[in-house]
């Protein structure tokens, strides 16, 4: 009885000792001994214990029950406090590590899409979405592709409206003369001559005027030019193709208007215009007091345009239509100066 | 085209709103581009006559002025000096809206007291009208004005600025538009009655015309007017033709062009007493003839240009100009009118060739129908009688070879359903048509139109379906899509490799620029080192704007080197841009071979910017834009040597697309920098990507993810400094269980010998059947270093 009053009173004592100790721990180095001290395979727990085996059996076993009580306690307030410890650890190297968050991040250089291109781009993808191919055609083009396949002879008045850059070439063939598209119908013509019904191509690119350059004009731009040639075509059709594209690009809530006007190549000739966006159709300085802004102009494509293609009017009809794309995006985000397209300017094309 | 409300009101009552007006023009084919206001808002403003002026009781200057206004008297107060009993003056009632004479701004006008004294209304100057600075006195109207009539009605007009469009010459009359307009609002057109005495002996025995050349003069009409008086014509005429931006000059110069507005047919006057052998002969121009025109030029003719001559010379350039030689002066006291018709090409080419733009030409020009003259030239015969009181000799003469029987255009009711997509019914088509002017007959749903004399734009079906649309209103048609079959559409594959090369440029830091595609000498010479002639010779514009646009580029380079010269004097970090565009290389013969290129250039920093520093570029990074751009197309690009002028000699690249040269890229030659102004290293990537394209479409070859480990190995060698990377790589690669070479270190210094330098590979090793063993591996690279000592003498380094 005494022997086992003892070893417990012992064992009692190390626990105290113990949970002293591990009160006063506060690095990884102190519990290391501390664990040494009380958990190692040379502790005075392992020492105590080791003197079970002088018990008489009835003893060994409440003292053993209560020796091994005692270990998996100190187990587990040696895990505590190790716990604790990275905790600590981790917070303190959290709190040296702080960064200004402020400061600018690494940054890649960025490029943009001029937005010419982007205007492309999109007008292009509405009408693929509506069954239209996208074609090409030569910026410098024969006089006849560019005015005489669309009901523009020598000394037509369409012709002064559409000054022309003329090439300096050798003598061809007929005296044929070349230029720089003035219009991207010319790649229409060429449509009507090489495809075969039914059609449904727009051309994007650039056209040439012969003037000088001012915040309205610039002797480059580009134009979106359409054809549609198919049997049982309508204005009608020309009408919806039109206002789904002006739908798309304008959005929902824009008025569009389809008005009588007059290109050599179409009859009857449409000029479509939408709502002015400053003035909602109240009139203002940008759209001119009319409420309205030209957009495009378009069509049914003149019999004699197609005829000259080889396609027989009296069987099939179609419509062109033809875009200036520079006012589209001046419109969108109230650039007052075309010139600015063509100036590389970063300042300006940063914005897009 | 300005067109007077007013005078519009001449032919056709209008009912609605100016406005209104303008927007059925517009909708119909002719665009008002703006609508004037003359006389602002005269509310309230009315004629009247000054009855009696009495003293006021408590002021010496100022007056009790009675004012009838026909149906009612007013009495005010008035200051100003010459107010007069009889006169017709402008009365303001309260509510009007006047300019304040002295301080110019704009008031209502209320009911005064004015010095003890009622003032109902007021007399009112011109400026207190806004219709000068005159505030001397109050405005005195002339002695005929219907008293009560409101001002407005008696000086305030509507101008409409109209844009004509080249097929419809008869609209740039008033005439024309007032036709017009009559469709437009459900009106019918009045027109000027003429009538006119006329007297012996008949024009036929006192001229004689003919007609030399009638391909380009399909008729010449002429009236003869004796015992004239040139003065100056009366005001309501003047005002008229100031109204529509024409300047008065006597009355029978501005008679024409009076009738000119009105019916839309240019008229010419000639002193009859200066027409040698009173002959009028319309020929073509001799060779070497010359004639000095109306605005006082010699002008060199042509034997393609037309004529209107007398026996011995030329007197007037057809439809163009009238010579100085017949002139219509002070003195002339007989007129020769002419209204003749003229062929339009022949028109335009003459007035372009002498530089002479005028409203005769610009009418003839468009076309209008010949038989207009005769309609003009009795009205102008008829007004030259009123204004000079002179006589009108009897008859007209009019030599018409080129008549035409009026032919009807066959429309088909179903054709113009078919064309428009709606059926808007034969009898609706038929009304619309009438009320045009044409005559109609229909038979079997057919329609036969025969347009009225003035339209000379009517020639086919189509042309009358459009005149059905516009006057019934493009807004009735409706909005259908376009249904099946889609079209086979044999895609270009070349939208979309752009969009490919551009997305991907534009995510490594490239900006999207756009330049002219004309350029000039001065540019294309900045990008060679030394000078010498460009080959080929770029394709020239023969008529160009500036030396700046003369020729078309050859390349993207000049324009992208400027643009990166330009930014750079705002832009201290990065600079990075690219064009993607056509060039244009002549063929010799036919157009020339438009080229699809890209061309991109860079300069600054390899990142943005920032507080930390980031290293300059150098060739490997324009390089290894160019390897990350074909690794994405899914090409393999090799790079060999390349001399390209305006690259730096030691620093640029052929980029090689299996066996093609593809492109360049490189350093751009200090020199040409320094022609751009740029005073640092700008490195050049520029591919063709018409010749890339087919190389982009090869289909995509599938390697399966490999089943087996691979063994790493690292091996330094230490070669010749001559030695390219690219040829040892070639060496280890050449064996099969190579996978990959990948070089980490280039060395060259104190640590290895003069002309050497050390080259450290990373090698791995793999099999595609079977995981290799450490000794399979030693074997390998056993054999590749005995090759590389073989083959560059290679050492390895210990
Ligand atoms: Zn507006």
């Amino acid at each position: 009885m005494f022997v086992g009053t003892e070893m417990l009173k012992q064992l009692e004592e190390i626990k105290q000792k113990a949970q002293q100790e591990m009160d006063a721990v506060k690095d990884a180095s102190a519990l290391e001994s501390w664990r040494v001290r009380y958990l190692g395979k040379k502790s005075e727990l392992t020492r105590v214990l080791r003197g079970l085996a002088s018990l008489p059996i009835e003893e060994r076993k409440a003292v053993g029950a209560f020796g091994n009580e005692l270990k998996s306690h100190l187990e587990e307030v040696y895990q505590l406090k190790e716990m604790a410890l990275k905790e600590a650890q981790l917070k303190a190297s959290a709190a040296r590590e702080v960064i200004d968050i402020t400061l600018p991040g690494r940054r890649l250089p960025v490029g943009h899409l001029h937005p010419i291109t982007q205007t492309i781009n999109e007008i292009c993808e509405i009408f693929t979405s509506m069954g239209f191919g996208v074609v090409d055609g030569p910026e410098v083009e024969w006089d006849y592709y560019n005015f005489e396949a669309l009901n523009i002879p020598e000394g037509h008045p369409a012709r002064d409206n559409m000054s022309s850059s003329w090439i300096d070439h050798k003598a061809e063939p007929g005296g044929r003369r070349m230029l720089l598209r003035t219009h991207n119908t010319a790649v229409s013509a060429r449509m009507v001559e090489t495809l075969r019904p039914p059609i449904r191509v727009v051309s994007p690119g650039k056209v040439y005027r012969y003037e000088a350059s001012d915040a309205t004009h610039t002797p480059m731009f580009h134009q979106i030019d359409g054809l549609a040639v198919d049997k049982g075509i309508t204005m009608a059709d020309l009408k919806g193709t039109l206002y789904e594209f002006a739908r798309r690009f304008f959005g929902e809530d824009r008025r569009v208007r389809f008005r009588c006007d007059y290109f050599p190549f179409v009859e009857p000739g449409v000029e479509m215009a939408v709502e002015c966006a400053v003035c909602h159709g109240g009139g203002c300085r940008l759209c001119g007091n009319s409420g309205w802004i030209e957009i495009l102009g378009a069509g049914m494509t003149h019999p004699h345009v197609l005829q000259r293609g080889g396609i027989d009017p009296e069987v099939y009809q179609s419509y062109a239509f033809g875009i200036g794309i520079e006012r589209l995006p001046m419109l969108r985000y109230g650039i007052d100066d075309i010139r600015l397209f063509y100036g590389c300017d970063l300042r300006f094309l940063r914005q897009f | 085209m300005r067109v007077s409300l007013k005078w519009l009101k001449d032919y056709v009552t209008v009912t609605i709103p100016p406005a209104d007006v303008a927007e059925r023009l517009t909708m119909a084919g002719c665009e008002v581009k703006g609508l004037e206001t003359i006389g602002g808002e005269w509310e309230n403003i009315l004629v009247g006559q000054i009855t009696a002026v009495n003293p006021h009781p408590n002021a010496d200057r100022l007056r009790r002025t009675t004012v009838n206004l026909g149906k009612e008297q007013q009495t005010v107060v008035c200051g100003a000096p010459n107010v007069r009993v009889g006169d017709k003056i402008v009365f303001a009632r309260t509510g009007a809206k006047l300019m304040d004479g002295h301080t110019g701004q704009v008031f209502r006008l209320k009911a005064a007291k004015i010095r003890g004294v009622e003032s109902a209304g007021m007399v009112c100057s011109e400026k207190e009208l806004g219709l000068s600075e005159n505030h001397a006195g109050i405005m005195v109207l002339p002695p005929d004005v219907p008293v009560g009539m409101p001002l407005t009605d008696l000086i305030g007009d509507t101008i409409f600025d109209l844009e004509i469009t080249p097929n419809r010459p008869d609209c740039l009359s008033v005439i024309g538009i007032a036709r017009e307009v009559a469709v437009l609002i459900g009106k019918a057109v009045c027109l000027p009655e003429v009538k006119y005495e006329e007297s012996e002996p008949p024009v036929s025995e006192q001229m004689s015309i003919e007609i030399v050349a009638p391909d380009l003069c399909p008729r010449y009409c002429a009236s003869l007017i004796t015992g004239v008086q040139v003065k100056p014509s009366p005001n309501w005429m003047q005002e008229r033709l100031l109204a529509c931006g024409m300047r008065p000059i006597n009355n029978v110069v501005d008679v024409t062009n009076y009738v000119m507005l009105e019916y839309g047919q240019p008229l010419h006057s000639f002193d009859y007493h200066t027409i040698g052998g009173r002959k009028i002969i319309v020929r073509r121009a001799y060779e070497g003839e010359s004639i000095i025109s109306l605005d006082g030029v010699e002008r060199a003719l042509t034997p393609d240009m037309l004529v209107i001559a007398d026996e011995k010379r030329a007197v007037a350039i057809a439809g163009v100009m009238g010579g100085a030689n017949t002139e219509v002066s002070d003195q002339t006291t007989a007129i020769l009118l002419e209204a003749a018709n003229f062929n339009p090409p022949s028109i335009h080419s003459t007035g372009d060739v002498l530089r002479l733009p005028s409203e005769a030409r610009y009418r003839f020009e468009r076309g209008i129908s010949p038989e207009l003259a005769m309609y003009a030239l009795r009205r102008a015969t008829q007004l030259i009688v009123e204004l000079t009181g002179g006589k009108a000799a009897k008859g007209l003469v009019d030599v018409y070879p080129g008549k035409k029987a009026k032919e009807p255009v066959t429309l088909s009711v179903d054709k113009a359903r078919r064309l428009l997509g709606i059926d808007f019914g034969a009898e609706r088509m038929v009304r619309t048509l009438k009320s045009l002017g044409f005559e109609c007959e229909i038979t079997d749903s057919q329609i036969k139109a025969t347009p009225p004399y003035w339209r000379s734009d009517i020639r086919l079906e189509v042309d009358v379906i459009e005149e059905i649309a516009r006057i019934i209103g493009y807004d009735k048609i409706p909005a259908t899509l376009l249904g099946e079959p889609l079209p086979k559409q044999t895609p270009d594959p070349m939208p979309g490799l752009k969009r490919e090369v551009r997305s991907a440029l534009v995510a490594y830091g490239f900006t999207d620029v756009l330049n002219f595609s004309l350029t000039g000498m001065d540019m294309m010479n900045r990008l060679m080192p030394e000078p010498h002639a460009i080959e080929p010779a770029p394709i020239r514009v023969a008529n160009p704007m500036t030396a700046e646009m003369e020729y078309l580029r050859l390349n993207l380079r000049a324009g992208l080197l400027a643009a990166f010269a330009a930014n750079r004097k705002h832009e201290d970090g990065s600079i990075r841009l690219f064009e993607m565009g056509k060039v244009y290389i002549p063929r010799g013969k036919g157009l020339p071979d438009e080229r699809e290129n890209v061309c991109g250039v860079m300069g600054g920093f390899r990142l943005e910017k920032s507080w930390q520093e980031s290293e300059p570029l150098d060739f490997f990074d324009a390089k290894g834009v160019a390897e990350t751009l074909f690794q994405r197309l899914g090409l393999e690009a090799a790079f060999e040597t390349s001399s390209d002028d305006s690259l730096h000699a030691n620093k640029q690249a052929a980029i090689i697309v299996a066996c093609e040269k593809v492109g360049v890229v490189g350093e751009v030659h200090p020199r040409v920098l320094a022609a751009f102004e740029i005073n640092e290293p700008v490195y050049l990537l520029e591919i063709d990507l018409r010749t890339l394209l087919p190389l982009s479409m090869a289909q995509r070859e599938y390697h399966p993810v490999p089943r087996f480990p691979a063994i790493v190995r690292d091996m330094a060698l230490v070669v010749d400094s001559g030695v390219t990377h690219a040829r040892v790589q070639s060496i280890i690669k050449s064996f099969p269980l190579v996978e990959k070479a990948e070089i980490f270190d280039v060395y060259a210094g104190e640590q290895v010998s003069v002309g050497k330098k050390s080259m450290a590979y990373r090698l791995t090793f793999r099999s595609a059947d079977q995981t290799l063993t450490d000794d399979d591996a030693s074997r390998v690279q056993e054999q590749i270093l005995s090759k590389l000592i073989a083959e560059v003498g290679a050492v390895l380094r210990g």
